[in-house]
């Protein structure tokens, strides 16, 4: 990652699907490792501790809608609903069963998985824009549904209170605890995808992207392959739906709505359409984006507005500076920051002696 | 079935029938934007709400003819239409379709985001002179902002398609839509149609907009009806003008129906689901919709 190649000496496919490129790269991983399990707990304050915690949940989030959008090509306006699914799953039953992190969190992301092969059924004979409807329309039965079972999102104000997640007896209230609890499934959803990529499944996905009718020529059942994308892409979303629910204590139908597959999906394009390095990339912007808008417009923002226009001001520009960014970026830089990243790191390659 | 119940049932198709227009005028700037450039608008709702905002903005300005308003409407939503294409779409061209849906996605946040910054956040009155006195028809009744929508969209969509099967213009367009490269060897400015097809877009939005503004109120709300368009144009078929009309009276009698019939036992808001429901159902089992063309695909 952050190691100076000299070239390509790869001569074995085996040596080119390697986790770790070149032998070095354990060292940066370990660096890595250093950094973010013991260096910056030690010395972030709670606050920016919170920051960190909200950008692994989006990673999570942001990794499954990369395979299915990135990798297999396939367009889905409907992970804010299948988070919410995954979300009121594990409140459902940690709230009436009691059941423990461990087995809610699976249980969320399988039923997101479920209900994400549900949605994804009509790829079978459409695609592209199709589909795009096919998922909005999922999103909003999804929405609707979730609001009008009381069964489902515990009566009137559609929201379920959760208890902060136990490991062996002891509750994670503090941020800093919740900060190892959601790296480590950061963590664990980035190795997931990266092994997932390099395997038979993966492959037979990014075939699907590049030529779906060549693909299935060639052997590969592309009704399957897109369904278990729709499956391992809702089971991401459930899970980071789980996430939320104990990051915040409450599962609640407004926090994944529309507009959250949308940031979900300027994630993916700003960060980088089919890449991990990427995903993270985006993730990291989107959720830093809104937070540094905010600091910006309250103090340049009281100039011009007053105080009960600012927050109504503060949304509606967070909303436009997004819209603007998914559209520059497709204009400007279709690859996203990853590319970005990929032109300086080549630029560096052979620094300083450039020919 | 009583008197009563009939009465109820006609108050019902009426009601739904007029909602149904009104849909189809929206789902008609959806279709003329598909069928000339193989874009979808997933902003179609922010257009019609950034329309009826600057329609009652012109408005409230003090001695403002109502004429000189809806010209001004027109203008400015043409340009923006144009404007659009001209910046965002062009570099777009021949990039996988996903990419286009992702940028009107990206457009129907930015105006979302910047309506309110811009235009305030209460909602706005935008009355036309035409009086609120209902006209009894029956045992229904409708009113008169009602009545101008049907008008309206029936001349609009005698207007689109005396323009596609008469005109040359639309010929050309319909050209272009069938095949970009064909249409550009026989001489046809394909980049100028795509132009044109964004301008009429805006234009349908202009007019929809001021006839929904004037029934609803104007807020950032009006945008929701943007998502009503996709059963209809899935039911009709993306690229087919009458479909588009067909689709929007179907979606508006059927909304109509559950509302009056199934709402009192399940306690509300089916209209806003029903219709999703049914596009699911279309999509699997008739994708292209009623009227739509089958495409065929080749490696």
């Amino acid at each position: 990652m952050f190691h100076r190649e000299s070239g390509v000496f790869k001569t074995t496919y085996a040596a080119d699907m390697a986790l770790y490129p070149l032998p070095i790269a354990k060292r940066t991983v370990a660096f890595l490792a250093l950094l973010f399990v013991v260096i910056l707990p030690l010395s972030l304050q709670e606050y920016h501790l919170s920051i960190l915690n909200l950008m692994f949940i989006a990673i999570v989030g942001a990794l499954g809608l990369n395979i299915l959008v990135g990798y297999t090509g396939q367009i889905s306006l409907g992970h804010g609903a299948f988070m919410s699914v995954g979300a009121y799953t594990a409140a459902n039953l940690a709230v009436r069963l009691g059941l423990p992190f461990w087995l809610t969190l699976p249980a969320g992301g399988l039923m997101a998985a479920a209900v994400g092969v549900l949605v994804g059924i009509p790829s079978l004979r459409i695609k592209g824009l199709y589909l795009a409807i096919a998922t909005l329309a999922g999103q909003l039965i999804i929405e609707w549904t979730i609001n009008h079972v009381p069964a489902i999102s515990g009566g009137a104000s559609a929201s379920i209170q959760v208890e902060r997640p136990s490991l062996f007896g002891y509750s994670l209230t503090t941020q800093t605890q919740l900060y190892f609890f959601l790296l480590f499934f950061a963590v664990l959803a980035i190795v997931a995808t990266l092994n997932l990529m390099r395997s038979r499944i993966g492959r037979a996905f990014v075939a699907v992207r590049d030529q779906d009718i060549a693909a299935e020529i060639i052997g590969i059942d592309i009704f399957r392959y897109k369904l278990i994308a729709f499956a391992i892409s809702s089971f991401y979303a459930g899970v980071c739906g789980v996430l939320y629910t104990y990051y915040f204590g409450i599962a609640n139908y407004e926090q994944f709505q529309l507009i959250v597959s949308i940031d979900y999906l300027a994630m993916i394009i700003i960060g980088g359409l089919g890449s991990v390095l990427g995903t993270i990339f985006g993730a990291v912007f989107v959720t830093i984006l809104p937070i540094l808008l905010r600091i910006v417009l309250e103090n340049v923002g009281s100039l011009f507005f007053s105080d009960s226009e600012l927050a109504n001001v503060i949304s509606g520009t967070r909303l436009a500076v997004f819209g603007g960014l998914i559209i520059l970026f497709l204009i400007v830089e279709p690859e996203g920051l990853n590319r970005l990243w990929r032109n300086i790191r080549s630029y560096f390659r052979v620094w300083p002696f450039s020919y | 079935m009583s008197g009563e119940d009939l009465g109820f049932l006609f108050a019902l198709l009426l009601n739904g029938t007029s909602i149904g227009f009104m849909y189809s005028l929206i789902a008609l700037g959806f279709v003329l934007v598909y069928k000339a450039t193989d874009a979808i608008n997933f902003a179609q709702g922010e257009f019609v709400m950034m329309a009826g905002l600057i329609a009652a903005a012109i408005l409230g300005i003090e001695g403002m003819p109502l004429i000189a308003a809806i010209i001004a409407t027109l203008a400015i939503m043409i340009a923006f239409g144009f404007g659009f294409e001209r910046i965002v779409l062009r570099p777009l061209l021949g990039r996988p379709v996903v990419a286009v849906i992702m940028a009107t996605i990206g457009l129907a946040a930015v105006l979302r985001g910047l309506t309110p910054v811009i235009f305030g956040g209460e909602t706005r009155a935008l009355s036309l002179p035409i009086g609120d006195e209902p006209i009894n028809i029956g045992p229904a009744s409708l009113s008169p902002i009602q009545l101008v929508g049907i008008v309206v969209t029936v001349l609009f969509f005698a207007g689109f398609s005396w323009f596609f099967k008469k005109s040359r213009k639309g010929v050309a367009m319909r050209a272009v839509a069938d095949n970009q490269q064909v249409a550009q060897a026989m001489g046809i400015n394909v980049e100028r149609y795509f132009a044109l097809a964004w301008a009429m877009a805006g234009i349908v939005s202009a007019v929809g907009g001021i006839v929904w503004g004037s029934m609803l109120g104007v807020d950032v709300h009006l945008a929701l009806v943007g998502l009503k368009v996709f059963p209809v144009v899935i039911l009709g078929g993306l690229d087919s003008i009458g479909g588009a009309l067909l689709g929007g009276l179907i979606i508006g009698i059927v909304e109509s129906l559950v509302a009056g019939y199934v709402d009192p036992y399940v306690g509300g808001g089916t209209k806003d689901f029903v219709p999703y429901v049914l596009m699911i159902v279309v999509l699997m089992i008739k994708p292209y919709g009623i009227f739509g063309k089958r495409r065929i695909e080749r490696v």
